[in-house]
Order: C-alpha cells, then structure tokens, then sequence
C-alpha cells in the first residue's frame, strides 16, 4: 500500500571516501606523528568508513604553531571586509557541496538525510554567511569599544551535529579575526575533514584552520596547550568540569555548551495537535542526540490523557530505520556506546517502576538503533527525570499551575532550553521570565537561526554562539579613549 | 447545535511545518503506482460552468469511466459532480457503473439563496438521481459569528439529502484563519456532514496543504471523540500527480490508511486526471506520453 513507502535510499555515490586521513595543518593534510589510528563506522551498518589519525601532543603543538603564525602575520590583521570574502566563499561552496556533505554527515553519523539535508547543512552555511555580515562590522557591534581578536582558539565539538557546530565554532572565531584548531568528535570526523576540501577551494591562507582528529587525550592536549588563547567546548558536562579545572590559574578564556534536560511544557489551552508535533521534534528530531532536547514533557493534567493518546498515535507514524532512506524519520544513535548508555537508563525508569511505551516498529538487524520510547508514570526524583539521556526517550510528567510548571521545569542542574505550549500570549511572557534557560521556545521547538544567540544557565555551561552575543567569546572589548571628549 | 466556538486551537507556524513535511516523503515505483491509481479512485470528476450541456456531462461521464480507455488497468474515478440542472444526464449516463453522481445545490456556491428555496434544490437533485449533495458553509452566518444558525442549516440540509451523502463546502479561502477552519470543520461535523470539503474551486485560494491537514486533524479529533468517520474532500488547484500524492501522504499519516478510499476522501477536480494518468503511463512505459494520447473529457 502506499503508506508502506518503497525504499528510497540517497545515492552515496557522490561521497569520495579515502581509506585513512591525516590531519589538516597549516593548509595541507599530513601524516600525523602519533601512529595511532581509530576506525570511524557508519552507526547504521557496523561497518568502517575510514581510518582517522589520533593526534598526540605534537601533533596539537604542530597545529597551534600553525594557527599562532597564521594569525600573527595574516588574519588578526587583515581588514574585516576581507576576512569576510573567505567566509562567503566558505559559506557559498558549503551551499554548493551541501548534498554531498549531508550524506556523508549521514553515513558517519546515523542521522537522517531528510535532516542533514534539510536542517543540519542550511543552518550550517547560513551560519558562514551570518558571520562573513559581521566581519567588516565589528566596529559597530558594541558601541564605543573596539573588538579585538584574542588568539588562537581550541575548539573542541561533538558529534551529534558534526558539521553544525563545526560551522558555528569557526564562522565566529574566524570573522572576528582569531585563528582556530579545530577538534572533531572521534566518532564522527568525516564532515570536518571533508571541509578542508572548501578551505582549499576558498584559498584560506594556512594555518588560519587547523583541523586535528582524535578522542579524549587529542582534547586534553589542545586544552593544555599554552599557546591556546581560547577553548570553546560543546558536549558532556562531566567533560566541561574538568576542561574547566584543567584551564583554571591559566589566562584561556573558556565557553562551554554542555548537557541539558528541558522541559517543553504543554499548557490545557494549547493548540494540542501542533503541540504534539512539536514533542515529537523536541524529543526524536537526530534521535534524541540534542543538548536542547525536550526531554521532559510537563502536560497541564486536564489534557495529559488526550495528549499522551495523541503522542502515542504519532509515534506509531515514526518510521525508524536506515538513515540513508530519504523517507526515514529516526536513524541510527550515533555509537555502541552511547546505545549502551540509553538501555542503561532506560532500564533504571523500568526499575524505579515507570511505565513504558514503545511503537511496534520493526528495527534494522545490523547497526544501533533503539524505539522512539515514552516514559509515563514517572516523578520528578527518577534517574530519567535527572539525568540526560541523549536518546529518543521522553519523561512525562504533569501539572497543574503554571507556578507548578516553572517549579518543575527549573529544578534540575541545567538550563539549556525549554519550551512553552498555550494560545495565551501573555502566559508565554510570563513563563519566559521565570524559566532559567538559555533558549526559551513559544509554540515551537529546536528551531535554531544563526541569528538568535544559544546558549546555557547553570550547569549547561556559559557563553553563547549564534548572533550578536556568538561574537563575544571571541573579542576582547577594548575602549580608545583620546581625551578630546571633556 | 453541538459546538460553538470553543473548539481545539491551531497553531499557523506548527501547522505549516508539519504540512511541509509531508512533501518532503520520497514515493517511488509500486508505492506511487498505488498513489496514481488511488488518486483516480477518488476523484469527483467535476464540470460546473455555466455552458454545461448534455453533452459535456456525457463525455465527462465517459471519461469517469474509463480515463483510459484501451487500458482496463485503470479504474474508473469516484463520482461525476455537476450543477443541479445536468444531474439527469449524469445519472443516465453513469447508471449501473457504481460511480457516484455527485451535485452542487443549495445556491452554490455562495449559499445565500433562501433556506427553503435551497432545501428544494437539494431534494430536486436527489430525486433526479444525485446521490451525493455538496453544499456550502452559509459563510455570511458564520463570520457574523452566527454559528448555531450556519449549523442549524446544515442539519437541515441533511435531511433533505435523505440516503445521498452530503459534502459540506467550507470555502476554506474565505475563513481568514485555520483557527475558523478548524471550528467551520467542527460545526459541519456536528451537524452531519458526511465529508467535509474545501472549496469551491471559484475563488482564488482553494485547497492547500495546510488547510487539508487542519480539516484532517478536526476529523481525526471528531472521530477520538466518538464521532462517526467523516471524509474529507479537497477541491480546487491540485492540477498535478505530485500535489495528489502529497495529499495522501498527508491523509495518510494523519487519519490513516483507512482514509485512504473513496469512501472517505476525495478529489474534486478536473485537469488532475489526465496528469495522473500521464504520470502512471512513465511508469508503465518508462517515457513520458504525448498530452495528445490523453483524451478531454
């Protein structure tokens, strides 16, 4: 029947995959000087992609040298209008390329192509083209004070949206005239490898992007180094503690966006069908692998029968499997690890007596995978309620004021985003104010415009990217003052 | 009366989305030869200009029965709809077929004609052998905020409609609002609306995707509450296969595929037969045919 849907696979033809990769310092691929190597799998299949290099400490001193020449003697100094023709080009070719970017994102990632193609490469390359805008115009961004470029950065991503937050890592740092050693996530380094490609096509002098693979020690390296100025991290916040430890007494400035455990609140009045999509998005949009995730539903208890009967509806319309299906809605998670992790957690909710729901959707036999899951019957002090899962796994709990809704929503160590459903105007202003999140979504969820700064309060770390405010932790603000004023 | 204006809020930026969304499905080979031929299973096959003759209704009724004819492969459409005035001929030609013949009554298609005036043409076209009416939302009652009175008119109609099947038309490009769309979709399910339809198709907006899914989820939410199935018609614009396959996407994975027949969703249109019928001769073929070798009706 036609609801059944035929395979509709995008074609991976368009991919050039290498068998091993080097690093990219100073303008060229490399052999890096650490012989170790992992293997980068495709999440769907199991199967290995491409070899990556794990980049020792000299490999990281070879890219800060790289990056610290690069800005010295080229990009801290050269006029704004210019740095921003490179990002354009960037931001151009990234549009150009952005199909064979999303299904390589795809492959190495597990996430849908309909959402690499659709979500992750527009926003990355509206990204480029925001900051190329704000390059000539740093005077103007703060009014009476100079911005000035602080150095050379360590930036350090995660890899539940490779190419994303590799776009909103560089395109600040490099329109604001800082040089960049860019770290992607062991598991997926495809994308930003790929992006060196662009580099070169753009002509960006070298070493003003350094890219360095590796896991944890490669991190740890960048973050010791002492000719880093600046460490942007995004990722775990048990990981975002110790970078933070590792840097204190040193004068690194740091900006973190770490974990979150948000609250997207459904009020009784609310336009329900539109509020059910929109946990849906909050919750299962790239698996459940977003920081911002809407992770706990609070529903006002006059509609949470009627809301839960609808989400459960929905649900059995996700069609869950391979990622490369152009008519897939949840693709693979992203590791054997972080699969681990989820079942963990989703069998401390069984344990601590919540009850589960689960679509009778079939899964693929290879690769990792887990069911879009819903958790009723929980209360606000289970491990699923606190704790951030990373998955499509979402916590329902109700209330009854919006006083109560706040209560609930605020009390957990994060504050990333949260979100707010109901037709009253006014209740959304109210609730904005009280929320502590960096985002606050009304009627809507997990929208992201480089535009609109992101970021967290409280344990979801600090600074913010995207905006005005996304070029702060990368200036320092320098008042000129000559007297003539008095 | 059932309803009045309480009725379940619709987000416009949610429900534009969420309708997008559904275009983005990627149909191929058998999945989009069963969306072609469910696509000519629900059409209503309609003529409704004032030069409409006898002859025209006959050769469109030809066309309703076999689109292509040569190819018994390819089923015959829903149902034939027509002015009052052409339901003899329709019914004539189309006897012992099994497709519906469909009318327009009630002072199609503003509806402003006096109440009783209009009851008769409904029972007019019924006697003459129209087995399903399509009325319109009296719109001058329901922006002047009149809603038991737009209703009370519509539950009359439906008993003037005796065994034929009504279409309620809410000319949904008028309404100004999915909020009001969704509540006219309420109203007319409250008071007996056996399908509930978009347009008209003589003002300028008619179906869009949106609309379609805002009508859709009343009919889901109707049916949740107890409520009878209720089928939703669309009508106007959707010209192209592609458009009639992103609509059963949308039917589909809203209502499920129990709507997906003729007994509760249709087509209202004309020029979308020949596109669908070119687009499954591709298939079959693997070229594109000439506009020629697809007859007018």
């Amino acid at each position: 029947m036609i609801l059944d849907y035929e395979p509709a696979p995008e074609s991976t033809a368009i991919v050039n995959l290498r068998d091993s990769y080097g690093l990219y310092i100073n303008g060229e691929m490399v052999d890096a000087i650490s012989s170790e190597t992992i293997k980068t799998v495709n999440p769907a299949t199991g199967e290995p992609l491409a070899e990556i290099s794990m980049a020792g400490p000299e490999d990281v001193d070879a890219a800060v040298t790289a990056a610290r020449a690069a800005y010295e003697n080229v990009w801290r100094d050269m006029p704004g209008r210019d740095r921003a023709k490179y990002l354009y080009r960037i931001a151009r070719l990234l549009a150009e390329r952005s199909r064979e970017f999303a299904v390589l994102e795809t492959m190495d990632g597990g996430k849908p192509i309909r959402e690499s193609r659709d979500v992750d490469l527009p926003i990355a390359a509206a990204h480029f083209f925001y900051y190329a805008g704000w390059a000539d115009k740093l005077d103007y961004a703060f009014g009476g004070v100079s911005p000035k470029p602080i150095g050379v950065a360590g930036q350090i991503i995660p890899w539940n949206f490779p190419m994303l937050m590799a776009a909103w890592k560089l395109a600040p740092a490099l329109a604001t005239g800082n040089t960049v050693v860019l770290k992607p996530a062991e598991t997926t380094p495809l994308t930003a490898l790929l992006l060196t490609e662009i580099f070169d096509e753009a002509g960006l002098p070298p070493g003003v992007v350094n890219i360095v693979t590796g896991a944890g020690a490669t991190g740890s390296a960048i973050v010791n180094h002492p000719g880093v100025d600046k460490i942007a991290f995004t990722g775990s916040t048990a990981v975002g503690k110790l970078i933070q430890s590792q840097i204190a007494g040193s004068s690194k400035r740091l900006t973190l966006e770490l974990g979150g455990k948000a609250a997207n609140i459904v009020f009784a009045d609310a336009a329900l069908d539109q509020a059910v999509e929109g946990i849906v998005n909050g919750i299962f949009f790239n698996q459940g692998h977003v920081c911002c995730a809407g992770s706990r539903l609070l529903v006002q208890e006059p509609v949470a029968e009627e809301v839960i009967s609808r989400l459960k509806r929905r649900l059995e319309t996700l069609r869950v499997g391979d990622p490369m299906d152009k008519n897939t809605d949840l693709g693979a998670i992203n590791s054997a690890e972080q699969l681990a992790k989820i079942n963990e957690l989703v069998q401390a909710g069984l344990d601590e007596g919540a009850t589960i729901y689960q679509p009778a959707c079939e899964l693929p036999e290879t690769g990792w995978f887990h069911k879009p899951t819903l958790f009723s019957d929980v209360s606000q002090s289970n491990r699923i309620v606190q704790e951030e899962i990373f998955g499509p796994v979402l916590s329902i709990l109700t209330f009854r004021t919006a006083e109560e809704a706040v209560d609930k929503a605020n009390n957990t160590p994060y504050g990333l985003s949260a979100g707010v459903w109901t037709e009253k105007g006014s209740r959304i202003l109210w609730m904005a104010q009280k929320l502590r999140a960096g985002v606050v979504w009304d009627n809507t969820f997990n929208r992201f415009d480089p535009a609109s700064p992101f970021g967290g309060f409280n344990e979801s770390g600090f600074g913010r990217e995207g905006g005005r405010a996304g070029l702060l932790p990368y200036v320092e603000l320098e008042s000129v003052a000559n007297g003539a004023g008095r | 009366m059932k309803v009045t204006v309480a009725t379940t809020p619709v987000d416009a930026v949610g429900l534009e989305q969420r309708a997008a969304a559904f275009a983005t499905r990627s149909i191929k080979k058998g999945s989009k030869l069963a969306a072609l031929d469910l696509s000519i299973r629900c059409i209503d096959l309609t003529t409704l200009e004032g030069v409409d003759t006898k002859g025209k209704v006959q050769s469109l009724a030809a066309k309703a029965i076999r689109p292509m004819p040569g190819n018994p492969d390819v089923p015959s459409v829903a149902a034939v709809c027509v002015f009052p005035q052409m339901v003899p001929y329709a019914a004539e030609a189309l006897a012992g077929t099994g497709i519906e013949v469909a009318s327009v009554a009630g002072a199609f298609p503003a509806g402003l004609g006096p109440l009783e005036v209009r009851l008769d043409e409904i029972k007019w076209a019924v006697a003459q052998g129209a087995t399903e009416i399509d009325i319109v939302l009296s719109r001058s009652l329901f922006m002047a905020g009149r809603f038991a009175e737009a209703g009370e008119e519509i539950a009359a109609a439906k008993q003037a409609c005796g065994p034929a099947h009504l279409k309620v038309i809410l000319e949904t490009g008028e309404l100004g609002s999915y909020d009001a769309v969704r509540l006219a979709s309420d109203l007319a399910m409250a008071n007996g609306a056996d399908f509930i339809k978009t347009s008209t198709g003589k003002i300028g907006t008619n179906a869009t995707m949106p609309v379609a899914l805002c009508m859709a989820e009343a009919i889901r939410e109707h049916v949740n509450r107890g409520g009878s199935p209720v089928g939703l018609k669309l009508a106007g614009g959707i010209r192209t296969a592609k458009q009639a396959w992103h609509y059963l996407v949308l039917v589909g994975e809203t209502l499920g595929e129990t709507w997906l027949d003729p007994a509760l969703f249709r087509f209202g249109a004309s020029s979308l037969l020949n596109d669908v019928l070119m687009q499954r001769a591709k298939l079959e073929t693997g070229r594109y045919q000439r506009a020629e070798d697809f007859s007018e009706a």
